[in-house]
């Protein structure tokens, strides 16, 4: 367990400028390297010696990473934009409005300014018994000291879990798989380009990470399609208090109208299980329903089949499935401010 | 710690002075190791040590370490003490900062991201020549805002980064701009009318 809990470790530090020059630094410095976005997850690790890398690779003065450009309709977002300046994009309000509302509930205003888009879909899951130095099976261990008879678990996954019950933490995450982003990854051996939706992974899949990045490889920019711009979009997040805090649940949707029916759906739930969680099946049963209440206490019932609660986390089930009647029916969020 | 320290000396003047120390040896590591990282060739992007940052208008050659915060930087090594250390985890805010005039939390910046941009902390918002408090400053006098104010530099620093991008805002809205800020004593809505106030007089 850590010790020391404020100034961070030493290292070596690296501020390349370009891509190529950042990449040939991961790809060198291979197993032992982190890289640095805004640091908003980045600093708790090192300054709770978890993580003691020889050498950070700094991204922030990389200026092709930064920016909101338009793209075959759509648009496509540098990794390092920090979250504030998805918030206020004309482009993204105009035709994403999803996504600008989702960053706009991320953590506090100074966090926006300094969290990275990139970043937020790539930062680490924020179960304490992991972040707090816990030999669990993420951290290569062989136990979850999160379900157990007296864990805390009220955070905790309710879907997909396997040996892991951490959660995906990120607003903007849910709103990128509905919105059919795509993720842009940079490694010396070329790029490669992987849908929001897989960029994410479960622990089945592998527990120790919650991405797909490879060690070598950085997440350059995001593309959004022109295929939801202008839909009828839904976002919500539910959390304890209204800064700071992580999403307790959070959904996002995006409906697409024809004849006063669901023509088309996308409807994706945050922080129920370690990846956001596409309803492909209630996507599917929607379509060609109107839009009412019927349809949405369908979506609603069919959204938390197969929900395993936690000792603590009950209390999600009602919550994700009022959440999906609501992204459904539409109408405005609850207020937060 | 108050026996062994030297008649006349502050408490927090003997620390800088530890701290100073410590500087110099780390440095003279540092000429060990400009030429080469890890036994090789400096690669591209590696940091120089010795950097120059914009404090409140003046340029300010330092000794950096590549893994100081600017939180660190600010109160260790220039005395600007003004700028608090409340979590160290971008969780109060108390270190909020201006960098290129936006706020940010200068416990979770790295010192050497700060070279070439413009750094304003509670020091440099009065005016230098005259003393004259800013804006948000005589409305925090004017309204006493603050209780113990341990929160105050903090949440000055976000209410002037706030009002730079939207002057006219609701008090509503202020309360958004400032809700990455906490306060122990809690009196928001107090802070909330000196705030409001600083706004006010900021639009003169
Ligand atoms: C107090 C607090 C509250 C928060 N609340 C919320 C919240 O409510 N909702 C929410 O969504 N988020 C929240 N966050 C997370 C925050 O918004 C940041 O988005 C997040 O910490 C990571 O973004 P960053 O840019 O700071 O990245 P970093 O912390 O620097 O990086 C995060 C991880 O991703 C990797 N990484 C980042 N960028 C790249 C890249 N381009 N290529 C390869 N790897 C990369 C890093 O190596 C690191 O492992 C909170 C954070 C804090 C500290
Ligand atoms: S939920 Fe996952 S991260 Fe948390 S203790 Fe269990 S195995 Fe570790
Ligand atoms: S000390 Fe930086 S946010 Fe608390
Ligand atoms: S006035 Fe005491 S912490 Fe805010």
């Amino acid at each position: 367990m850590a010790v020391i809990r404020d100034v961070l470790p030493a290292f070596e530090l690296f501020q390349p400028t370009t891509i190529d020059d950042a990449v040939r630094l991961v790809d060198k410095y291979r197993d032992d390297y982190w890289v640095l976005a805004g640091g908003l997850d980045s600093m708790d690790w090192l300054k709770d010696r978890l993580r003691k890398p020889r050498s950070v690779i700094d991204l922030s003065r990389i200026p092709e990473l930064v920016g909101i450009k338009e793209a075959n309709g759509g648009i496509e977002i540098g990794a390092m934009t920090p979250l504030t300046a998805v918030v206020r994009h004309p482009l993204v309000r105009d035709r994403f409005g999803l996504l600008a509302e989702a960053a706009e509930l991320v953590a506090s205003p100074q966090i926006r300014n300094q969290g990275t888009i990139g970043g937020n879909v790539s930062q680490d899951t924020r179960c304490w018994y992991y972040r707090g130095g816990w030999n669990c099976y993420r951290a290569g261990g062989n136990i979850c000291y999160a379900d157990t008879p007296t864990a805390i678990n009220r955070e905790h996954a309710i879907l997909d879990a396997d040996r892991c019950v951490a959660v995906s933490p990120s607003d903007t995450a849910p709103a990128l798989v509905a919105l059919e982003a795509q993720m842009v990854l940079r490694s010396a051996r070329g790029e490669r380009v992987v849908d929001a939706e897989h960029y994410f992974v479960g622990p089945g899949v592998d527990i120790t990470r919650m991405t797909v990045l490879e060690p070598g490889e950085i997440l350059t920019s995001i593309r959004i399609p022109a295929t939801w711009a202008g839909a009828q979009f839904y976002f919500e997040k539910v959390r304890d208090r209204q800064v700071w805090d992580f999403p307790l649940v959070n959904v996002a949707s995006a409906i697409k109208f024809a004849n006063g029916r669901i023509d088309g759906a996308r409807l994706v739930v945050g922080a129920v299980a370690a990846r956001p969680k596409r309803l492909a099946s209630v996507e599917a049963a929607i379509v060609g329903k109107p839009r009412d209440e019927q349809t949405a206490d369908m979506a609603g019932r069919m959204a938390v089949e197969g929900a395993v609660t936690l000792r603590h986390n009950g209390y999600k089930v009602p919550l994700m499935r009022n959440l999906v009647k609501r992204a459904i029916r539409g109408g405005p969020a609850a207020v937060t401010t | 710690m108050t026996e062994d320290t030297p008649q006349g000396f502050s408490r927090r003047n003997f620390i800088k002075g530890v701290i100073a120390a410590g500087a110099v040896a780390s440095s003279s590591a540092y000429l060990f190791r400009t030429a080469t990282v890890h036994g090789q060739p400096s690669a591209a992007g590696a940091v120089e040590r010795l950097i120059t940052l914009t404090v409140n208008g003046q340029d300010r050659r330092i000794d950096v370490m590549p893994q100081e915060t600017l939180a660190m930087t600010l109160r260790y090594k220039l005395g600007l003490t003004g700028t608090k250390i409340g979590c160290d985890r971008a969780e109060c805010g108390a270190c909020t900062v201006l960098i290129d005039d936006v706020p940010h939390y200068s416990c979770s910046f790295l010192t050497h991201r700060a070279r070439g941009k413009k750094i304003v902390t509670i020091e440099g918002l009065a005016d230098a020549a005259t003393g004259k408090l800013s804006p948000v400053q005589q409305g925090v006098v004017d309204e006493q805002g603050f209780q113990c104010a341990f929160c105050m530099p903090g949440f000055v620093m976000a209410a002037t980064g706030y009002l730079k991008a939207n002057k006219n805002p609701t008090r509503q809205e202020l309360a958004h701009g400032v809700s990455g800020n906490l306060c122990r004593c809690q009196d928001y809505d107090k802070i909330l009318t000196a705030l409001m106030r600083g706004a006010e007089l900021m639009r003169g």
